[in-house]
């Protein structure tokens, strides 16, 4: 039986939107189950205190402190080379074989798995530049990591910058690097803005490279060489070795919440760049 | 103008610094694990079934049988799922609802992946486990977690594919009396090809690379899994579970476990990167 096109057409938009309701079903579970078993044991006591009895009890401060050091050092390091990459692939190079090989680079470091990083950050800063399980072998893998967002977020936002502001900037009598720092990344800022805080974003959930780097210490991290247990890690260990539900439950909620926010903020930048360029 | 010569000479410099980061790892994982795999022979590390590293066995055929089974299982549901949702959001939906449906799916590939693994863990696996039988940690179990985690990878590289066909394609097809179904999997999906290709392909690289949610919903015996209900353990999952323990042998065949997957993540993305720049040309050409 040959069904009228007119049905066929039904019937599969239909599917599509059962599939995308089930997409943001599944997205509504995920943070309202973790939130709904967490939010109540996250009291002001677990966000201030230390770990106690390996995370039975206590509080989660030097994991938060830990994953606010990876993180923010791992984005402090990737994104002024993100940004200079991409400057140099829009404003001072022209499509070509220079380009081509430096995105072949981007495009393949994006694609490597986080443990890969984990076993490279280990051999690497760990034992190699002996830097040990510390906060900064675990910035200095995750910086590489979440560069290549930063590479192809700043050239999105750059290029969108009209082309004519470059013109009058030149125009003026600008040199080209006055034109890029004063003209082009000042309207790119936003949109530059929105890459950098995904990729705190991808630092605060990754688990894998973190923990084969930054080590799992428990205790509260006095300086960039010591080890730290991040927030994403400390989950894993309690949920998995079954140490505390509830606990388990409040870490996790905490990582939600700092997802969440950072995505808002994300979304926000983001708007306002395209209300500010692209119209 | 001297300095702006400079100027371009260290940013290129700078800009060579993702390039020179891939060297490092591959030749740093290279480093640490070619050595074991001249001792126990590649043919052997790759296909033999026996991996007791006290005995100083290493075979990780299993681990690349599971690690195929379960990239497999989790396009079966990251396709249909994310192609599903583009096709949606640049065809059929509302701007309204494009609205909604956008921030939602990003925000899906904001969510860690431990936290993913847990809801599998005490929703899915338990679910399985009752109404399916067998140990609820299989297979089945990862596959579903990490369809889920790669749809978003799927769904926005394959919306760009989607929004980068010319709209007079789609014009030409609508006045010639087509459907919009019609016109999208006629016309639209066929001219996104190439582009649907390589969203389907690096999500695939995603799937093969995941490691900490699999860790914990896919049980990690070291059997070749026979039925979806069985449990498994992935090349990823080998590296992270035994890491923090493994020194000398043990240790370099946790590298050269590194070397088959970062070999079949570089086959990955030379295809999808080669399936895109494809499309890249044509645009170009037209």
């Amino acid at each position: 039986m040959r069904l009228l096109p007119r049905t066929t057409q039904r019937l599969a938009v239909g599917f599509m939107w059962i599939l995308a309701a089930v997409t943001v079903g599944v997205l509504v579970f995920i943070i309202g189950y973790i939130l709904f078993h967490g939010l109540p044991h996250v009291t002001w006591a677990f966000l201030t205190e230390s770990p106690r009895s390996m995370g039975r009890e206590g509080g989660v401060l030097p994991m938060i402190v830990g994953t606010l050091l990876v993180a923010g050092l791992a984005v402090l390091i990737a994104a002024p080379v993100g940004v200079a990459t991409a400057i140099c692939l829009t404003e001072y190079t022209r499509e070509g074989r220079l380009t081509a090989i430096i995105r072949f680079g981007a495009d393949c470091l994006a694609g490597i798995p986080s443990i890969i990083f984990g076993l490279f950050g280990f051999v690497f800063f760990v034992m190699t530049l002996g830097l040990g399980f510390s906060i900064l072998s675990g910035a200095l893998t995750l910086a590489l990591m979440v560069l290549p967002t930063i590479i192809r977020t700043s050239e999105e936002a750059i290029r969108a910058v009209p082309p004519a502001y470059r013109d009058v900037s030149f125009g003026l009598g600008s040199t080209r690097w006055q034109m890029v720092t004063r003209v082009v990344l000042r309207s790119a800022l936003p949109g530059i803005c929105t890459g950098v805080v995904l990729s705190v974003g991808r630092s605060i959930s990754e688990t894998a490279a973190v923990m084969l780097t930054a080590g799992s210490a428990l205790t509260f991290p006095r300086s960039v060489f010591e080890s730290s247990r991040t927030l994403a890690l400390h989950f894993y260990i309690l949920s998995r070795e079954g140490i505390s539900m509830p606990n388990a439950y409040a870490t996790a909620s905490v990582l939600i919440l700092a997802i969440l926010g950072i995505n808002l903020a994300a979304y926000w930048l983001m708007r306002r760049f395209v209300a500010k360029v692209v119209v | 103008m001297k300095s702006e010569k400079i100027i371009r000479g260290l940013l290129i410099g700078v800009a060579l610094t993702a390039l020179s980061g891939l060297g490092l790892i591959a030749a740093f994982v290279f480093k640490e694990g070619i050595p074991l795999m001249a001792k126990v022979g590649l043919g052997k590390f790759i296909f033999s079934s026996d991996w007791y590293p006290a005995e100083h066995e290493f075979g990780i055929f299993p681990m690349i049988v599971g690690s195929l089974e379960v990239t497999a299982g989790a396009m079966l549901v990251g396709v249909m799922f994310g192609l599903g949702c583009a096709v949606l959001l640049t065809q059929f939906c509302p701007p309204r609802l494009v609205s909604v449906l956008k921030p939602s799916i990003e925000l899906l590939a904001g969510i860690p992946s431990v936290v993913y693994g847990f809801i599998g863990v005490v929703i899915l696996v338990p679910l399985i486990r009752e109404h399916l039988g067998g140990p609820g940690l299989s297979v089945l179990a990862a596959s579903i977690v990490l369809g889920i985690m790669v749809l978003p990878t799927i769904t926005s590289i394959s919306v760009d594919a989607l929004q980068a066909v010319p709209r007079s394609y789609v014009e030409g097809s609508v006045a010639l009396g087509a459907t919009g179904w019609q016109t999208t999997h006629m016309v639209v999906l066929k001219a996104a090809r190439s582009g649907i290709v390589a969203a389907v392909i690096l999500g695939m690289g995603r799937a093969v690379g995941e490691t900490m949610a699999v860790i914990m919903v896919a049980g990690n015996t070291l059997e070749i899994p026979i039925s979806p209900l069985d449990p498994v353990r992935t090349l990823t999952s080998n590296i992270a579970l035994e890491m923090g323990y493994a020194s000398g042998d043990h240790r370099q065949a946790l590298f050269a476990t590194g070397i088959v997957l970062f070999v079949i993540i570089m086959v990955l993305n030379t295809i999808a990167l080669t399936a895109s720049r494809r499309r890249a040309g044509r645009a170009r050409a037209r």
